[in-house]
């Protein structure tokens, strides 16, 4: 009973989408108030069902009702409570809903928060969002329906993937998809200002909230999906130029550039047709992402569903929402085009600079995902394009963009003098030159790619602090520097963990050590364990260093019942801000085990780095969302008084 | 306004669209899980690897004594190698040459390895940074290459060797004559 009224709840929310849409649309052409003001309802409708039918498929996951296609085919009664929830989303049909649950969300608070810009123009918004949403309602309730009855209901599931049983499966896409869906505002508003004629720096205060907000969850979700990728797959990497982390990287570089240029529209008001243009690529980027790794157009471990129906049904959502998107700006952005001047060295050029480079990586990145497909679709080969590429293309601008952020804060608005950069700059060339000295000597680091890495990382992580001596501490500048320091943070985690790394695969004996430098590993045991729905091989690994013991480190190779299936479970602990990493392989038959040892100092700045970005932006917000309650005293920033919307 | 600057505004939509036809033709073609070499019809990459374990090692020259033979990337670590030995084992008893590449490993595994499970290798070359495996285009181990009498790569087999594969290689070497 509770999937039907969820099936039913979810064509109600369609219907209310369809209304918010169409009604809303035909409202605003005719200028037609009653219906016109029917957006903030139909909204407020659709979130609310689509919250019903969330709960509906919940529901039968967490009492395992295998008489749900859905549930049989993912989930299995022996499973630990907390994936019984999890896995609502950890496939295909209920990714989806978990998508559109989103989307309804923050259709309610587009249409709760107050309407800066005029009710008109958050009716545009929320209809245009309708419109997007309705697509995927529409993908949901004709191809991939969530709710299907299975006759008769089998007796038991077959189980969750090992890969996704893992608490990181908890945050990772719920994360991932606020960033995505946020950036589905954006677009919104986009589109919005440019039907309505609104864009203008009154458009773009509007606008970056949403921005911020999203991006920091964009950050967040990536920076977790690297962690579990790093703990759970076992490869001891943290970064593998996957398709999927492309997917989500290409969002993100686009959402960046964004959050910037929207700066330039908002204090400025230039570059507007550009930041138009930046707000639907955000979110066109995290449609096709999506689309990409889920229709099997390219192999990744997210693939859930390979059917071409449904890959050629999203296919036809995104040529419809992009390809409309970018009609729209084909026609309108000769008319928001125009902009202000600003001088060669100005804080809007070095947002440019940052949009430049933004904007390369994001198209070296597209390039290499997308080219193994070109190429065999022109009847060449079959390729794949690996790390090598990537690295040797976007780490180099990474870096003299890592060195340009450092700069470009202390730079004015309009046009600026430069006398003060010497001075202001001065700790953190010490700090660069300090650090370096320190990699070549104690340290021995002698690659010339790790020496910049962790010059930049200490130019821009001192630079970034002394943003907030030169500013004050209001909640943007805070939030700014908080996030340019997350990059110098992230930057030097990356990389010291490969500069200062050690490791050794070896076939060890029990009671037999690796020794490595000051490390010494001794392979006390190994003996077999179980868990609620697994067995495994178990060693355990005694670290010491100088002879001081430092960890315990218990790897597993797992082998799952449900559905049968092995997986690595790699024996991790923390040292310092570092990672004592170690994966069990298999016996050699003579009692020997194959053991495989890391040592990655200062890796956990990765990800520290990420959260201390996610954390910038979400102080951004707060200012952001507070200056828009003192009205339009922001002005007080220090910046020239905001000029009226065109 | 400018045409060019009109043209300018839709480039992303023609970029787009450009984009959307790709995919399409891509839509519902099969998967292909496995990479293939693109080695094969090339001659076999320049070597010079030490031998191991008392076995002779592996040169370029090798290869271009007449004869086909299968060139065998293993390594002591991967169970598949260890699981195709008695395949190896039978190739050898049917007359077929077999040279090995032990693959980013250490020679005390390797003679370990090959204590446990025989060796069906006349030579053994010692590869401990995996450069072969470039060398081949192998996406792993273990791989097999036939190699026709004049050092060129006529054949891959992905994967281990399993009993069925057997006539399979063998009519692989006759065709490389």
């Amino acid at each position: 009973m509770i999937p039907e009224l969820g099936h039913f709840a979810l064509w109600l929310a369609a219907a209310a989408a369809l209304l918010q849409a169409v009604g809303v649309t035909i409202g605003l052409w005719r200028n037609d108030e009653g219906l016109m003001r029917l957006a903030v309802p139909s909204a407020l409708v659709q979130a609310l069902m689509t919250v019903a039918a969330f709960g509906a498929l919940t529901w039968a996951f967490v009492v395992s009702d295998f008489s749900v296609k859905l549930v049989a085919t993912n989930s299995h009664s022996m499973k630990p409570d907390m994936y019984l929830w999890t896995g609502v989303w950890a496939n295909h049909e209920g990714s989806l809903l978990l998508w559109v649950l989103v989307m309804a969300l923050s259709g309610a608070m587009v249409a709760l928060a107050p309407a800066t810009l005029g009710p008109r123009f958050r009716d545009r918004v929320l209809s245009v969002q309708a419109m997007v949403a309705l697509g995927f309602f529409a993908f949901l309730l004709i191809a991939s329906n969530p709710f299907e009855r299975l006759v008769p209901a089998p007796t038991e599931g077959q189980g969750l993937n090992p890969l996704l049983q893992d608490p990181g499966l908890a945050f990772h896409p719920p994360l991932l998809y606020i960033g995505y869906v946020g950036l589905s505002v954006a677009f919104a508003f986009a589109v919005a200002g440019m039907l309505e004629d609104k864009v203008g720096p009154a458009w773009a205060k509007a606008t970056r909230p949403w921005v911020a907000g999203a991006w920091a969850f964009l950050t967040m979700g990536i920076a977790l999906g690297s962690f579990w990728a790093y703990y759970e797959l076992g490869w001891g990497g943290w970064w593998f130029w996957d398709p999927v982390e492309n997917a989500a990287l290409m969002p993100w570089l686009a959402g960046t550039a964004l959050l910037h240029s929207i700066a330039v529209v908002m204090k400025r008001d230039a570059l507007r047709a550009w930041t138009l243009l930046l707000a639907v690529a955000a979110f066109s980027l995290s449609m096709m992402g999506t689309f990409i790794v889920r229709s099997g157009l390219l192999t990744s471990v997210h693939a859930f569903a390979v059917d071409p129906t449904r890959g050629l049904f999203l296919m036809g959502l995104m040529a419809l929402y992009i390809g409309g998107a970018l009609t729209i700006y084909a026609l309108a952005a000769g008319r928001v085009a125009e902009g202000r001047q600003f001088a060669l060295v100005s804080r809007e050029s070095a947002l440019v600079a940052n949009n430049l480079f933004m904007s390369a990586m994001l198209g070296v990145v597209l390039v290499g995902t997308l080219y193994p497909m070109a190429l065999e679709a022109s009847g060449g080969a079959q390729i794949s394009v690996g790390p090598p590429y990537f690295n040797r293309t976007v780490l180099p601008m990474l870096l003299v963009a890592a060195i340009l952020m450092a700069v470009a804060p202390f730079l004015g608005w309009r046009k600026s003098a430069t006398g003060h950069l010497a001075s202001r700059l001065l700790p953190a060339g010490i700090a660069a030159a300090a650090v370096v000295v320190i990699a070549v000597w104690p340290l021995g680091v002698r690659e010339i790619g790790s020496l910049l890495g962790f010059g930049a990382a200490a130019w821009l992580g001192v630079a970034s602090l002394s943003i907030l001596v030169k500013r004050g501490l209001t909640l943007n500048a805070a939030g700014m520097a908080l996030a340019h320091f997350g990059v110098a943070v992230s930057i030097l985690g990356a990389t010291a963990s490969g500069a200062l790394q050690r490791e050794a695969l070896v076939t060890m004996r029990v009671g037999e050590a690796i020794e490595m430098g000051p490390w010494r590993a001794e392979l006390m045991d190994v003996r077999p364990v179980a868990g609620s729905n697994w067995t495994a091989i178990e060693a355990t690994l005694d670290v010491r260093r100088n002879g001081a013991p430092v960890a315990v480190l218990k790897p597993q190779s797992r082998v799952f019942v449900a559905p049968p299936q092995e997986t690595t479970e790699a024996g991790r602990a923390g040292w310092r801000t570092g990672e004592l990493y170690s994966v069990i392989g298999k016996p050699d038959g003579t009692g020997r085990w194959q053991v495989h040892f890391w040592v990655k100092p200062l890796v956990r700045l990765i990800w520290i780095g990420g959260l201390l970005m996610a954390l910038g932006g979400v102080l951004a917000l707060g200012g952001k969302v507070r200056a828009g309650a003192r009205r339009r005293s922001a002005v007080a920033e220090g910046a020239l008084p905001l000029p009226q919307a065109a | 306004m400018s045409w060019t600057t009109r043209a300018l505004w839709l480039l992303p939509l023609l970029l787009f669209t450009g984009l959307v036809v790709l995919m399409a033709q891509n839509l519902g073609k099969p998967q292909q899980a496995v990479v293939r070499s693109h080695m094969v019809g090339k001659p076999a990459p320049a070597m010079a690897l030490e031998g191991v374990a008392g076995v002779p090692g592996l040169a370029t020259a090798d290869l271009k004594a007449g004869t086909p033979v299968l060139v065998n990337l293993f390594a002591s670590w991967c169970l598949p190698c260890a699981v195709e030995a008695p395949q190896l084992k039978a190739l050898q008893a049917r007359g077929v040459t077999l040279y090995g590449i032990a693959v980013r490993d250490q020679p005390a595994d390797v003679e370990g390895f090959l204590a446990k499970h025989g060796n069906p290798f006349g030579r053994i070359g010692l590869d401990p940074g995996g450069r072969m495996m470039i060398g081949f285009g192998a996406s792993g181990v273990p791989e097999t290459y036939v190699i026709d009498g004049r050092g060129v790569v006529r054949y891959q087999h992905l994967g281990e060797i399993r009993a069925e594969h057997v006539p399979m290689l063998l009519a692989e070497l006759e065709k490389a004559k």
